[in-house]
């Protein structure tokens, strides 16, 4: 029985590129810009560039009822405009999908949580947005309650909420949702490593009881976990589906290989700022010896080569690179140094080499993140998130990702001892036992 | 048989009322929303929806009944000028909320499914209770003046449709325009209040000569507002001939709104 079935999926966006200085990455426009653009139009000159980007190119799959289907890819790939589709809340530009039972698509958690209303109120109202009957919330409200851990608050507005109780009782809501087809995209990037594994739980559990799942994640472990099959995105098709092993082990390949040019996802402006008057050309991370790595050891020197060409003559320039928390998102640490501090006139093009001596950095994903700018507030380019993680990997072992961090929390090692290791026996134990 | 298939729709889409009717918990839980978003974030709440039309109105009773002399067929200009006011906030209102919900509502639009229709509905429907409550106000004020309640009054419910239906057209219209065109933010505002001039809220509509009347009457503003004076006061210069154009004029506002808005809203999420 088949629950999803994607016939030559395809998603464009037009991109403007106003002529004067507008706002890049704005996509609704003002009466005016179309009331000039009209004449021009008439014209048959129009002043323009749109730049067709296709973030989805004739996508077709198949998932069967009971499976749970994972989907990776880069940022930018279109991971999520594949489930934007497939929820419904935009049409393809062409193809089609045949979806078979009631969907339920949790593309973020906490859709429509409002800070003033209470836990009670927000319950009800995130419930419906996400599809729920009224009564079908009353009947699972409890439950919900339980799972978030949130009784004494009900009627509390949530902002006062700790991010960790909000996160609780919107995954909760969502987790009852009770859908034929669940679409989940990323939801585990949120919450502490504990709340991720109930989250995990949850998931498993959904998926054993027989309803298929789409499932869109970074957490290669997590998609080793829970998913049997996978399809893998790249530049908006399909790279190769199948086996999740087989299908990761390509994926992984390619994330080695990635590089970045002047031109990667520029139109993202999630992942690439900055007002343009640099541009990184490339970016690749090495060894201290030069030579190109995709992941290190703790302990181990990293180096960041940069490539840049100076579009519009600058002041001057710095350059930035820090080091994300693949969970959480948190800077880890981060390094600034001048590269030029007179002024660069357009088509200057150099490279800037930054090496982070041999940190000990605990095993695991960290993103990075590189920037090129004169002033906090004004960057000339922003490169988050578009570039392979640094995987840091424990000396002598395979697996790229650890998954149960319970041993070992945080991000450095450090040097530590026990001073003292005595056990104090109380005098009337005897009597205890 | 696949319970949903997603493809590219063109043209004009119908209103899905099978769609609309499951998610009817929705409608309701939003306008909910509404109603409490706005007593709890404003300190005054309930407070603010009686004084609001009641300060308007004692200014345009003083500007247009003591200084300009407007007529006001023969009852207290406060009170003639309250019962217009009722409806014409009530329209106002629908369109300021509707017509901005959309884009109010964008984190919604762009990560969740639902029938995009429910955001102005949901909308018009929170006004409502700011329309009883100035209903209130308006018998108190009949009462006070001694106003005779006439078997006009069965006609308020009509009436009382009519601006909801015309109001939630204009919202449709303007919904989808401020997707698109981040500046009708503005115009709105700037819309109603050149709307308001231009229907018999301040005013008579007797005012207007008869022979033009007609060409008024396609306003449907100047219908439901001379509608409530009919149905309140006992007396409108409309005939019902006009008041019936009126009414034409807002349900093909009301259904071209509709269909204007499914047109537009395939591409809401890749906007907003």
């Amino acid at each position: 029985m088949i629950a999803v079935r994607a016939i030559n999926l395809s998603k464009q966006y037009q991109i403007a590129h106003a002529h004067a200085g507008g706002h890049r990455g704005r996509r609704y426009r003002t009466l005016r810009e179309d009331l000039i653009a009209l004449p021009r139009g008439l014209l048959g000159r129009n002043g323009d560039t749109k730049e067709v980007f296709r973030a989805l190119r004739d996508v077709s799959f198949e998932v069967n009822q009971g499976e749970v289907v994972g989907i990776v890819g880069r940022n930018g790939a279109g991971k999520s405009t594949l489930l934007k589709i497939l929820s419904r809340i935009t049409e393809p530009t062409s193809g089609r999908a045949e979806i078979f039972g009631r969907v339920g698509s949790l593309l973020e958690v906490g859709t429509g949580f409002h800070p003033e209303l209470t836990g009670r109120e927000n319950v009800f109202l995130n419930g419906a947005i996400l599809g729920m009957r009224r009564e079908e919330i009353a009947r699972h409200f409890d439950e919900i309650v339980g799972f978030a851990e949130v009784e004494q608050f009900l009627d509390t507005p949530v902002k006062h909420y700790s991010s960790g109780m909000y996160t609780r009782l919107a995954f909760a809501v969502a987790a009852h949702l009770d859908p034929e087809i669940l679409i989940v995209d990323e939801v585990l990037a949120v919450g502490d490593a504990a709340f991720q594994r109930k989250c995990l739980g949850k998931m498993s559990e959904v998926a054993s009881g027989g309803r298929t799942v789409l499932f869109v994640s970074h957490n290669m472990a997590a998609v080793r976990t829970l998913c049997g099959r996978c399809i893998y995105l790249r530049h908006g098709s399909i790279a190769t589906q199948g086996d999740t092993d087989d299908v990761l082990r390509i994926y992984q390949q390619d994330l080695q290989r990635v590089e970045i040019d002047a031109t990667t996802a520029v139109h993202d402006e999630k992942m690439r700022r900055g007002n343009g008057a640099v541009r990184f050309t490339g970016i690749q991370v090495t060894d201290d010896t030069g030579a190109k790595i995709s992941q290190c050891y703790p302990g181990q020197a990293v180096r960041f080569e940069m490539d840049y060409r100076v579009m519009r003559s600058i002041p001057r320039m710095d350059v930035f690179v820090g080091l994300r928390s693949g969970k959480s998102g948190e800077f880890v640490t981060s390094a600034r140094h001048e590269v030029a501090g007179a002024d660069l006139s357009a088509d200057h093009s150099g490279t800037v080499v930054l090496e982070l001596p041999a940190i000990p950095l605990r095993p695991g994903e960290y993103l990075l993140y590189f920037w090129l700018g004169a002033s906090s507030s004004e960057p000339f380019d922003v490169v988050d998130d578009l570039t392979a993680p640094l995987a840091v990997v424990p000396h002598g072992r395979q697996s790229s990702v650890v998954f149960d961090h319970a041993e070992n929390i945080g991000f450095f090692d450090v040097q530590s001892r026990l001073v003292e290791k005595e056990v104090i026996t109380p005098p009337d134990a005897a009597y205890l036992v | 048989m696949p319970s949903v298939v997603i493809q590219p729709t063109s043209g004009w889409a119908a209103i899905n009322l099978r769609e609309l009717w499951r998610y009817r918990d929705l409608l309701f839980i939003l306008a909910e929303r509404d109603i409490k978003l706005r007593y709890k974030q404003t300190a005054l709440g309930v407070v603010w929806v009686v004084l609001q039309p009641l300060i308007a109105a004692l200014i345009f009773a003083t500007i247009f009944g003591r200084f300009a002399k407007l007529p006001s067929e023969d009852v207290p200009y406060l009170l003639f000028v309250f019962c217009g006011l009722l409806v014409w906030n009530f329209f106002a209102a629908i369109v300021q909320r509707a017509g901005n919900s959309l884009v109010a509502n964008s984190a919604l639009v762009s990560k969740v499914y639902f029938p995009r229709l429910l955001l102005p509905f949901g909308s018009a429907i929170a006004v409502m209770l700011d329309f009883v409550v100035t209903l209130v106000i308006v018998s108190v004020i009949m009462f006070l003046y001694r106003q005779p309640v006439t078997p006009n009054i069965a006609l308020l419910p009509l009436f009382f449709v009519m601006a909801l239906v015309a109001g939630v057209g204009v919202s449709l219209w303007l919904g989808g325009l401020n997707v698109r065109y981040r500046d009708f933010a503005y115009v709105i505002p700037f819309l109603l209040q050149v709307w308001l001039y231009a229907s018999p809220v301040v005013y008579s509509a007797s005012i207007i000569s008869a022979e033009y009347r007609w060409l008024y009457a396609l306003n449907p503003a100047a219908g439901f507002v001379e509608g409530f004076r009919l149905a309140l006061l006992g007396k409108s210069s409309f005939l019902p001939e006009q008041f019936a154009l009126s009414a034409l004029v807002a349900v093909i506002i009301f259904f071209t709104g509709i269909f204007f808005f499914r047109r537009v809203e395939r591409s809401f999420a890749d906007v907003v």
